[in-house]
């Protein structure tokens, strides 16, 4: 099996995200980039499932510029066996997808694996299009993944409960939690790393479909009404009678 | 040129997201001085289907195919696909469901529209550009963006506009087929498990949740949010934590690298209010706080708070709703 996992470099989970004075792009300065937290999902679930088949390769794949290296580095310490770059900023979900697509068939990949969404944009939109550019099925987010053979069988979760479901590679999955328990880098595997190929390759396709015209901030909020303990009954009236929500 | 809604139903029910939805896309089609008409999937019945009038739309599609109670992302995405050419839609409005999210992604690609996910107001149109304010940076921002090409694909968050009532407005239901064959259901689910959610109301639909944390000590002490929950008629939600030590189910996990919710009240109780857990929950329009820690980070994030231990408080707060009712 070739699996195929896209991994995207997003602002660590901790940072007070902040925008450029004109409010049209995120503030890097100072910002720790890391591998997004849903797509270690996917690069440790392809990596176990390689090793239990005993044979295979995983590559990941990012669409970036140089910058994001580091954290190629870091996914390839966890155990991917190369890398892709595609030399491009990500611009939009479409943008990228395309990339992803014409790697996938460039690469004949059977299995194509990624995060539910990237926690920068939340788009949650690259696997279904990455699915519809190639043709082949998408199970999105999956909770479980097993493989026997070239058949996969999925857990997707769905509003209030969860569909299993059957599918033959090649297929396009989005991963979550609880699939797995995310794997660090250990010593050997920094040291490996070093040296694993990682290819650069240029963009394709056509350009993005939407851009950002200005980011915003969520409105401050008032400040915290406190009631004390001894009168905690008090709020519930309060949530009557002034915020009205129940 | 219409504005094309899709409905998700469940055991014969219009989902409250999807009459959002409605709501919003017939909004959309006023704006844009059209008709909104819906196509319905999963298990509906025509009667609550007709009712979709008091949201605004003027006509219902349907395909009555059994196969298409469950979610079948192939077969979902070919029916609406047919929808929209039938219709001739500009405007494609969904819920930001993984159902909506799964098949407005793929049918973005087929229809050669731009989409955007997870959209929390209606569009402004001027200028001959088209914008939505969608959340980003997993509820830590906005983002206005500009969708271009004559076709557009939104998915709408839960809780960003009301539902609209017209009583007794009812819309045409029409049956509709998109010539569904066996292919179209080779990635059909082998089989669909419910969840078992207390008092039956689902996390991901629920305008009141109330939230434990590691502050609650262990699952045996869970009946008291369980009653407050029941009390409110909430559904019950966790941090990470306690998810991850299996006091709770992973469903119930909310925060950046769980599920968001947007209700109307979010009652946190011994959550300390991480910035992880803050992201999932900040645009929940009431958020209250208790909390034994007078500088737990959560109260920040607060309109209404209790310094109190949540063994002596929840009991008081369930009490108190039962008075109420
Ligand atoms: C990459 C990453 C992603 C993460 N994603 C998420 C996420 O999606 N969701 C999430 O929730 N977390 C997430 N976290 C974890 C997050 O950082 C916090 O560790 C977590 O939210 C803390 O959970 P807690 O508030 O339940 O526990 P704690 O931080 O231990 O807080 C317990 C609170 O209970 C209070 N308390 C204790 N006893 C009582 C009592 N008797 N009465 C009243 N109050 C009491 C304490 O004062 C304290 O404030 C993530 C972390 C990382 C690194």
């Amino acid at each position: 099996m070739k699996f195929l996992v896209c991994i995207s470099n997003v602002p660590d989970t901790t940072t007070k995200i902040a925008f450029t004075p004109d409010n049209k792009e995120f503030n890097k300065a100072g910002v720790q980039f890391v591998i997004n937290p849903w797509d270690e999902y996917a690069l440790t679930r392809a990596i176990e499932l390689k090793e239990a088949q005993g044979s295979g390769t995983v590559t990941v794949l990012n669409v970036g510029e140089a910058d994001t290296e580091p954290n190629i580095r870091k996914a390839l310490a966890i155990g991917a066996d190369d890398a892709i770059r595609v030399n491009a900023a990500p611009k939009d979900a479409y943008f990228v997808a395309q990339q992803i697509a014409a790697v996938a068939k460039e690469g004949a990949y059977d299995v194509i694996l990624m995060g539910k969404e990237s926690i920068d944009y939340n788009g949650f939109q690259v696997h279904g299009m990455v699915g519809e550019m190639l043709g082949i099925p998408t199970v999105a987010p999956a909770m479980k993944l097993d493989m026997s053979g070239s058949t996969a069988t999925l857990e997707r979760e769905i509003e209030g409960g969860k569909e299993i479901v059957e599918v033959s590679a090649p297929f396009v999955a989005s991963c979550q939690q609880p699939m797995c328990e995310p794997r660090i880098p250990n010593m050997r595997g920094i040291m490996t790393a070093r040296t694993k190929p990682l290819k650069v390759v240029e963009a394709v396709g056509e350009g993005a479909r939407t851009s950002v015209a200005e980011y915003a901030l969520p409105p401050k909020k008032q400040g915290v009404k406190l009631i004390p303990a001894e009168s905690a009954g008090d709020l519930i009236k309060l949530l009557r009678n002034e915020a009205k929500v129940i | 040129m219409s504005v094309l809604v899709v409905v998700e139903c469940d055991g014969g029910e219009v989902k409250k997201s999807s009459l959002e939805v409605a709501s919003y896309g017939s909004q959309v089609a006023q704006m844009l001085g059209t008709t909104a008409t819906a196509v319905a999937v999963g298990e509906a019945t025509e009667a609550n289907l007709a009712k979709l009038g008091e949201q605004g739309i003027s006509k219902v599609l349907y395909d009555a195919e059994p196969r298409l109670k469950d979610f079948v992302n192939s077969a979902y995405t070919k029916l609406i696909a047919a929808a929209v050419e039938k219709e001739s839609s500009a405007v494609i409005v969904l819920a930001n469901s993984n159902i909506g999210a799964s098949v407005g992604s793929r049918l973005s690609v087929r229809l050669k529209a731009s989409l955007a996910t997870n959209v929390v107001e209606l569009p402004k149109n001027d200028g001959g550009s088209f914008t939505v304010k969608r959340g980003a940076f997993s509820g830590k921002a906005f983002a206005d963006v500009v969708l271009t090409g004559d076709r557009k694909i939104l998915a709408v968050k839960k809780n960003s506009i009301e539902a609209s009532h017209e009583a007794g407005k009812t819309a045409q239901v029409e049956s509709f087929s998109a010539g569904l064959s066996d292919a179209d259901f080779t990635d059909a689910p082998k089989q669909v498990v419910m969840q078992d959610q207390a008092g039956g109301i689902l996390l991901p639909e629920a305008d009141r949740v109330v939230s434990g944390g590691r502050g609650m000590k262990g699952p045996e002490n869970w009946h008291l949010i369980e009653d407050l929950a029941k009390a409110l008629g909430a559904a019950t939600a966790c941090s990470k934590p306690v998810s991850d030590v299996d006091w709770r189910p992973h469903h119930e996990h909310v925060g950046q690298t769980g599920i968001t919710v947007s209700p109307n009240l979010y009652i946190a109780c011994g959550i300390s209010g991480a910035i992880q857990h803050l992201a999932g929950v900040n645009s929940s329009k009431v958020i209250v706080v208790i909390n034994k820690d007078p500088e737990a980070p959560f109260f920040k994030a607060a309109d209404y708070g209790i310094v109190g231990d949540v063994f002596d408080v929840l009991p008081k707060l369930t009490q108190a709703v039962k008075e109420l009712n």
